[in-house]
C-alpha cells in the first residue's frame, strides 16, 4: 500500500503535509478565508505585499487571522509587471519577517495576465543570487521551465489556463513533458475551476497545486476547499499506484471460462 | 518668535507635514504601526527596522509601510 503518510511534498529542503498550496485571495472576509484554509489542510499560503493603511488603523491584518508560525506564508508578486517592479516587492516582503521562500509572479498582459517569461527569468536569475527560494509562476513551456531551473527556480509552477478563468488545464502534454524532464516540485498554479481539474493535475505527476479562486468564489468556499483537499490526495495516490494502459479494443473484466 | 521649521513627506502616497527632524522611528510610533508585521521603504530604500530612530526624515522623503494581506 501507499503511506500517504510518508508521502512528504519538499519543497526547497523543506517538508509539508499536504500537496495543496491555497491562495488567500478574493474572500469575502478573513475569517471566511481563514476557515476555508482550515478545511483545505494547507500547511502553505500565498499572501500579497501592499500598502498599510495608515488611516484605517482598526482595519484587521491577515496575520491576525492566519498565523504565520502555523501556516507557512508564501509572499507573492502579483500585480508586477516587469522585473524591478518584482524584485523591488520581493526584497519587502523578505524584511517583514525573513521570508526567503516566495512566489515570483511577472505578468504580462493585463487582460490574459500571462506571465512575462523573459522578465521572470532574469528576476529569478537575481533572486536566486540573493539567497531566495523562487517558486515561479509560468507558462506551460517546458524550454522556458528548463531555463528556470538553470536560473536557480526551486518550483516550477506552470499554469493550467489564465489566472482566475477557472477552465483547468489546457496542455497536458506540456505539463507531462515537463513533469519528465523536471526533479524540481511541480505545481500547477492558476487557471484551476473545480476539484477533480486538480485530480488531473496530480495524476500527470505533479508534485501540488495552487488554487485560489477557485475555492474563494465558489457558492460554498467551505466545502469547495475540502473538495479540493480530497481531490489532491485522491489524484496523488491515483499516481503512485500506477494506472493500467489505455487501449483501443475492450478487455471484459469478467473470465470466460463456465460462461453458459 | 521663533518659526518651528516643517518638513513635508508622503506616506503610502499620502502628504504628511511633520516636524523638522522628525525621527522615520517617531513616525511609525505615530501611525500606531505594527512594526514587526511590516516593511518600510525610504526613497525606495529598505529601512532597517532595527534602526529607525536613526533616520531622521527630510523634507519630500517617500515612505512605504507594507504589510501581507490576502493574494492568490
Amino acid at each position: 500500500m501507499v503511506n500517504l503518510n510518508k508521502d512528504k511534498f519538499k519543497v526547497a529542503n523543506k517538508s509539508f503535509k499536504s500537496r495543496l498550496i491555497v491562495g488567500t485571495g478574493k474572500y469575502n472576509n478573513m475569517s471566511q478565508c481563514a476557515k476555508a484554509i482550515k478545511l483545505s489542510g494547507a500547511d502553505i499560503v500565498t499572501v500579497a505585499v501592499r500598502r498599510v493603511n495608515i488611516n484605517d488603523k482598526r482595519k484587521p491584518l491577515l496575520m491576525d487571522f492566519i498565523d504565520p508560525k502555523k501556516i507557512t506564508y508564501l509572499p507573492n508578486t502579483a500585480g508586477c509587471f516587469n522585473s524591478e517592479e518584482a524584485l523591488r516587492t520581493l526584497r519587502l516582503a523578505r524584511e517583514i519577517g525573513g521570508w526567503k521562500l516566495v512566489k515570483l509572479e511577472v505578468l504580462g498582459d493585463k487582460k490574459n495576465l500571462f506571465p512575462e517569461m523573459i522578465e521572470t527569468l532574469k528576476s529569478t536569475e537575481i533572486l536566486s543570487k540573493e539567497g531566495f527560494e523562487v517558486m515561479v509562476y509560468c507558462n506551460d513551456d517546458p524550454l522556458m521551465a528548463k531555463r528556470l531551473e538553470n536560473a536557480g527556480a526551486c518550483a516550477i509552477m506552470p499554469l493550467a489556463a489564465p489566472i482566475g478563468s477557472g477552465l483547468g488545464i489546457q496542455n497536458k502534454i506540456n505539463i507531462k513533458i515537463i513533469r519528465k524532464q523536471t526533479k524540481l516540485p511541480l505545481i500547477i498554479d492558476a487557471g484551476l475551476g473545480q476539484a477533480s481539474d486538480a485530480t488531473i493535475a496530480m495524476e500527470l505527476g505533479c508534485d501540488g497545486v495552487l488554487v485560489n479562486t477557485a475555492i474563494a468564489k465558489a457558492k460554498k468556499p467551505f466545502d469547495m476547499a475540502l473538495a479540493f483537499k480530497n481531490a489532491v490526495i485522491a489524484g496523488r495516490q491515483s499516481y503512485l499506484s500506477g494506472r493500467i494502459e489505455k487501449t483501443l479494443m475492450g478487455n471484459a473484466s469478467s473470465p470466460k471460462k463456465g460462461t453458459i | 518668535m521663533k518659526k518651528v521649521k516643517k518638513i513635508k513627506i508622503k506616506v503610502n502616497g499620502k502628504v504628511k507635514t511633520l516636524q523638522y527632524r522628525t525621527k522615520l522611528s517617531k513616525l511609525v510610533e505615530n501611525l500606531n504601526i505594527p512594526i514587526k508585521k511590516v516593511a518600510i521603504e525610504v526613497n525606495q530604500e529598505i529601512a532597517d527596522k532595527k534602526k529607525l530612530n536613526k533616520i531622521i526624515l527630510k523634507n519630500n522623503d517617500k515612505i512605504e509601510i507594507v504589510h501581507f494581506i490576502g493574494g492568490g
